[in-house]
This record gives structure tokens, sequence and C-alpha cells, in this order.
């Protein structure tokens, strides 16, 4: 990018301090339908939260002493942190295979896994009952190294620095500065090893976690592969995330992008979709040997039994066939609908694990209450409203120069 | 490629500085010797539900005292207000009582959970826990098998709830409140290793008053509550499905994988961009 572009974007503006401010207000329309939606929701979440604090989780949630973990865990944490696990399988292509064709995605995605970890690691301090000790693990006076969770909370906290470094050279590009952008440049190679390393541990992590709840969950979905299984269906569920992103991000900012992109966007597709059924293909099977090894086939004709099924058939299976279909044939649509149907796949397995198939024989079952929906809903209209505003700001979707031609324009 | 090799070293000392963090990790502590530690038997075929220890134990805790019965009809459950629960059984032999409470593993899994080490187990026996460390994220609730620690739910400042052993008496030398005061000397109070003789030799010299079976030498690795029973004790709505080992054995595999793939994934991911890379592509600088 040209010098001479990055001055004529501050020459206009008086200091940086009033292009700061000009840049915080809305650059859209605010009387969308997104937000007659999202806006109201988001309040109403926040007098929920407040409830919440001065009257303890029962005011607003239905978790119990056998359900501790409910909606907030399973769905904001537990799932929505394999939805994140794009960032780490795109950057590991791109940066480290040096599959250069997929560069235009890494942004988006990055931005996108920063803001989910961000938002979950808030969704995690919600449910948390004394979310003033949060302290005690992070400055070291009290170190439960022999505890996953002790690993996880980590692995989250130095993941999200290490995504703020993948992400900082859009940003030094946002305000206009070269010399900091170079800079942060070459931090970019060692921030994407240590946060593939860190993906590994914690994407596992969190299937690790449900290790000691054996006995709880139902013998189907507890095994001592959980570990494995959460990597390795991290990576497709990222992926099906990028793919699935991706759809909506060509509708929705379709300015934004290049005539040819729907041509390029394809030929990524294809591309993913390929990693996603190899990825999917060694899930399934893990899935198959794991159920010869613990003896739970027989479960199977049971209730419990045909629900899994339509987990690992309906939302592993078929997609996987459909992905393998879609790249041979070559139809964009069926990519990106197996990639939809796998994310069902992916909360059904999660929500399973953590949630649904956890003490899910015992009476009266945990259903979330409304609030807690809302807050779980509110949490994501926050991120994308963060999101959009990005998007609009910084050279994510397009370059510095695209952006000031469209001002020009 | 010279910036290769600097950002190698950059790459492992970042690694190395996330990896100081977590080194530690793998190591479930050990529980002090397995059979020194105070543990507390309860012969149900002495007991007569009587619930003296139910009112001493809310007494001794600033609880509220219970106000219902046991009943074979319903189960009475623990809850944040109530560490100790008395429930009557109808079985094969007559009505029977049973009493719930923290079981005090010998390796307990929700220490093991804790990452804030909040809950410990003591070296007299009792698992504790310390208000000023847990951060309430009930990790704890999800791994311990016997369900124990209660949570207060309904409480913006709460508190995770269970049976201590009376900790703080037994540091005095004076006995947990509900053995000083069960009346027909069903509970009692010793080393843990005495107390399984006890039992062995109840079993032994009583032929045909108890099954087979001290429930708690071996379950969960062996806990610091034993329990003997005149009926099998699926039938007493125990649970007979766990593991004989430690729980913390279940995530010992997964700890012990850490800090080698925090030093071999660096390794191999640098190894593969260089593997990978063309010759050609020398700039990383550019977009």
């Amino acid at each position: 990018m040209s010098e001479q572009v990055l001055h004529e974007q501050f020459i206009k503006p008086e200091s940086r301090w009033q292009w700061f401010l000009s840049e915080l207000k809305p650059k859209a329309s605010m009387w969308t339908l997104f937000n007659f939606i999202s806006v109201p929701t988001v309040l109403v979440a926040a007098a929920i939260i407040v409830i919440r604090f001065v009257y303890g989780l029962s005011a607003v949630s239905n978790v119990t002493q056998t359900m501790p973990w409910g909606l907030w865990k399973g769905f904001n944490v537990v799932t929505g942190v394999a939805f994140a696990g794009g960032a780490y399988v795109l950057t590991f292509m791109v940066y480290v295979l040096g599959q250069e064709k997929y560069k235009p995605l890494v942004r988006v995605t990055v931005l996108n896994g920063f803001l989910a970890y961000t938002f979950y690691a808030f969704a995690l301090i919600l449910d948390l009952g004394k979310p003033w000790n949060i302290i005690n693990p992070i400055i070291g006076n009290s170190f439960g190294t022999s505890s996953v969770l002790f690993l996880v909370a980590w692995h989250f906290m130095l993941y999200i620095v290490a995504q703020i470094i993948e992400f900082s050279p859009t940003i030094a590009e946002w305000l206009g500065s070269e010399r900091a952008r170079r800079n942060l440049k070459r931090l970019t190679i060692g921030a994407v090893v240590f946060g593939i390393t860190l993906s590994t541990l914690h994407q596992s992590g969190l299937g690790a976690l449900f290790l000691m709840a054996k006995g709880k969950i139902h013998p189907l979905w507890y095994s001592e592969f959980i570990p494995t299984l959460f990597f390795i269906s991290s990576i497709f569920a990222g992926l099906s995330m990028v793919i699935f992103q991706g759809t909506i991000l060509q509708r929705v900012f379709a300015y934004q992008l290049h005539r040819d992109a729907d041509k390029q966007q394809n030929i990524m597709i294809r591309g993913l979709a390929r990693v996603c059924a190899i990825a999917m293909f060694a899930y399934f099977f893990l899935k198959v040997i794991d159920m010869v090894h613990n003896h739970t086939l027989g479960y199977l004709l049971s209730g419990w039994g045909a629900w899994y099924l339509l987990e690992l058939i309906g939302f592993v299976l078929i997609p996987m066939l459909m992905f393998v279909y879609g790249v041979r044939v070559g139809t964009p649509l069926m990519i990106k609908i197996a990639s939809l149907m796998t994310l069902i796949g992916i909360v059904l397995n999660r929500m399973n694990v953590s949630v649904i198939a956890f003490n899910g024989d015992i009476l009266p079952r945990y259903v979330p209450t409304w609030m807690e929906w809302v807050v779980t809903v509110s949490i994501l209209f926050v991120q994308i409203w963060i999101f959009r505003w990005v998007i609009h700001r910084m050279p994510v979707l397009r370059t510095m120069e695209e952006m000031t031609q469209v001002k020009k324009a | 490629m010279p910036l290769n090799r600097r950002e190698f070293l950059k790459t492992l000392g970042v690694a190395g500085a996330g990896l100081s963090g977590v080194s530690a990790l793998g190591s479930t502590k050990q529980a002090p010797d397995q059979e020194e530690f105070y543990a507390i038997l309860h012969d149900i075929t002495l007991c007569e539900g009587c619930q003296e220890c139910e009112f001493a134990c809310a007494a001794a805790h600033g609880l509220p005292e219970p106000e219902d019965y046991p009943d074979a009809e319903v189960v009475r459950k623990l809850s944040p207000d109530r560490r100790s629960v008395i429930n009557a059984v109808e079985t094969s032999v007559g009505e029977v009582y049973t009493k719930k409470q923290c079981m005090a593993c010998g390796q307990p899994a929700c220490a093991a959970a804790c990452l804030t080490k909040a809950m410990k187990k003591e070296e007299s026996g009792p698992v504790t826990w310390n208000e000023n460390k847990c951060m309430g994220c009930r990790y704890c609730m999800v791994s311990c098998p016997f369900e124990t620690p209660q949570f207060e739910y309904d409480s913006n400042n709460p508190k995770i709830t269970k049976c201590d052993m009376c900790f703080d008496r037994l540091q005095e030398g004076e006995l947990p409140v509900c053995v000083e005061n069960c009346p027909a000397g069903a509970l009692t109070f010793g080393k843990r290793s005495e107390i399984l003789h006890e039992a062995r030799q109840r079993i032994l010299d009583n032929p045909g008053t108890y099954v087979e079976h001290i429930y708690g030498e071996h379950e969960a690795g062996g806990t610091g509550w034993l329990n003997l029973s005149p009926v099998p004790f699926e039938e007493l709505g125990f649970k007979t499905n766990l593991d004989n080992k430690p729980y913390p054995e279940l995530t010992k595999g997964f700890l012990y994988a850490v800090p080698s793939v925090f030093i071999l994934w660096p390794a191999l991911l640098m190894g593969l961009k260089e593997a990978t890379s063309k010759e050609s592509e020398k700039g990383a600088d550019d977009e």
C-alpha cells in the first residue's frame, strides 16, 4: 500500500483524534431489521444480567445441583469455541503450509475468532458464582495446575492475545501506521504457531473437561477419546463456519467484494470442503471405533441411541457425503448446505456432551429459561455489532486502497 | 532465509513462556497416605434413622434444623442447607437407613478439578472448601462422582457447601459432631486402616448380617466414608457404576500430553513451514 493513499486519509480531518471520533459513529443506516431485533434483545439481556448479579443465578437460570452447567457454558463456551476453530485451521493452511489462495479468508476468520473468544470469556464470567475471584488462577496466588479447566482458562487468555497479534497489522493499516504494520507483521508467524499449539490443546481440553464426569454422561457420548474427538471436530466445525459465514458475508457486504469474488470464493470453498470431508471421515471412523471399543453398540436401540444416530448419521455422515459430492460435481450450493448441517451437528454434539446427555435421565430435565436464551442470543448480537463496526472501517474484506476509493466515489 | 532462524527462536521463546505457565500440569497431587487419614464407618445395620446426626450437623454449622423425616417413599437430597441426609429405604430385610454426605475421597475429583485449589484434601482426611479462592465455576460439581458439592444458586455471593468432616473440630482433637451424637453407635471414627479392619472384622464375626462389600473401600479409588450394609448397595440406591480408580486418573493422560504437545507442536509446525515454503517466496513480510 502506498504511503500517499494513507496520507490522504488523514489530511481531511483536522486531527487524528477527530478522525477517530468520526470513525466511532455508525457508517450505515441504523434502521435495519437486524438492529430492530437486536437492540431490544440486548437491552433485555442487560437487565437480566443485573438481576443475575443482584439475586444470584437461580433468579434467571434453571441450572441445578445435578446440572451445574447449562446453556451459557454448553452453548456459548463449549459449542462456540468449536465454531471459532476456523482461525487456527486457516492460519495453519496459509502461514504454515503456504496455501496463499486462502489468504483472503484469514483476516475475517481471525477477527471472528477473536470476537468469539472474547465474548465467550464474558459468558463464562456471567456464569461464575464469584467472578471477582477469577483473579486467583491468573495472578498465581492459587494455581490449580492439576485442573483441566485451569489449562483451558489459560489457553483461552493466551489465545486471545495471539489472535490480537495476528489481527494487529489490520488495525495498524486502519490507523495508517505503516511502520507499526511492518513490525506487527513480523510477529504473525510466531503468534500463528503459538496459536495453533494453544488451539490444539484447548479444543481438546474442552472435551477433557468432561472426562471426570464418567457415569454422568450417557455412555454413547462419554469416551476416553473425547479430547481427540473434540479436536478433530473443531477442524470441520471451524471450516464449516468459515464456509457458512462467507456465504452470509457475500450477501451482506456484497458491495465490499470484488466482481470476481464469487468465483474466487467458490474455489476456496471447494478446497475447504475437501478438508472438512477428510476430517469428518476421521471423526466418523473414530466414533465407530469408540462404540465398538466401549461396547456401547447395544445402546443404539434405545431412545438415546436414536438421538445419537441422528447426530452421527444425519449431521456428520450425510453432510460429509454432501461435501464429497459438492467437491466432485462442483456445486457450491451443496457445499454450503453441508456446512450448515455440519454446524447443526456440532451444536448437537457439544450440547449432548455438556447438557442434554449429561445426567439426562435425572428428572426433571434441565430446560434453559427464556432469560438464559436471551442472554445467549444477545452475546451473539453484540459480537455481530462489533464485527460489523470493524468490517465497515478496517481493511478486513478489502484492502485500504479499495476502501479509500469507495470513499472518494 | 536468515529471518527464519530468528523467527524460529522467537516462536520457541513465545511457546516456552506459555509452557512455563502450564508445565506443572499433569501432576495430580497425591493424597497423603491412603490408609492413614481419618475415616468414618456408617454401619447401616445399626442405624435407626433417628436423625440425631442431622440435627447436630445443622446446629454445628448454623444451618436450619431438618423439618422432614426419613420416608421410604421420598428420596431426601443434599442441599446448600443440608450437608448430611438420612434416607429410609425399603429392602428385602425391611426398612434400613442410609446416610449421604461428602465421601471425602482419598484422591478427590473435586480437588483435581478445581482451578483455584479452593477444594483441598486435608492431611487428616476431610475435603475442605476455601471461600476466598473459589470462583464459583462449579467444575467440582461436574466432576464429583457422588455429586455432593452443593451450590447456593440463590445467593449473589454463593458458597459451595458440603460435609467437611468437621475439619475445625478435628483440628482441636474433637470428633465430628455426627459421630459424637449418634446414639445407636452406627458411626465409628478412626484412622482409615483401623476402620477398614473394624469393618472386615464385623463382616467376619457376624455371618449373614452383612453383604461382603465395604462401600468406599475401593469406590472412586477409596473414600474416607465407608459403609456396611445388610443388602447389596444397588438396593440402597448407592452409585455402583463407579470406577475403582481415583477419578483424577481420568484426566491424567490428557494432562501429561500437554507439555509434550507444547514442545513438539511449535517445532513440528516450523519444520512444516520450512519444508513447504518455496525458496522463491522469500519476503515473508509482504501481504
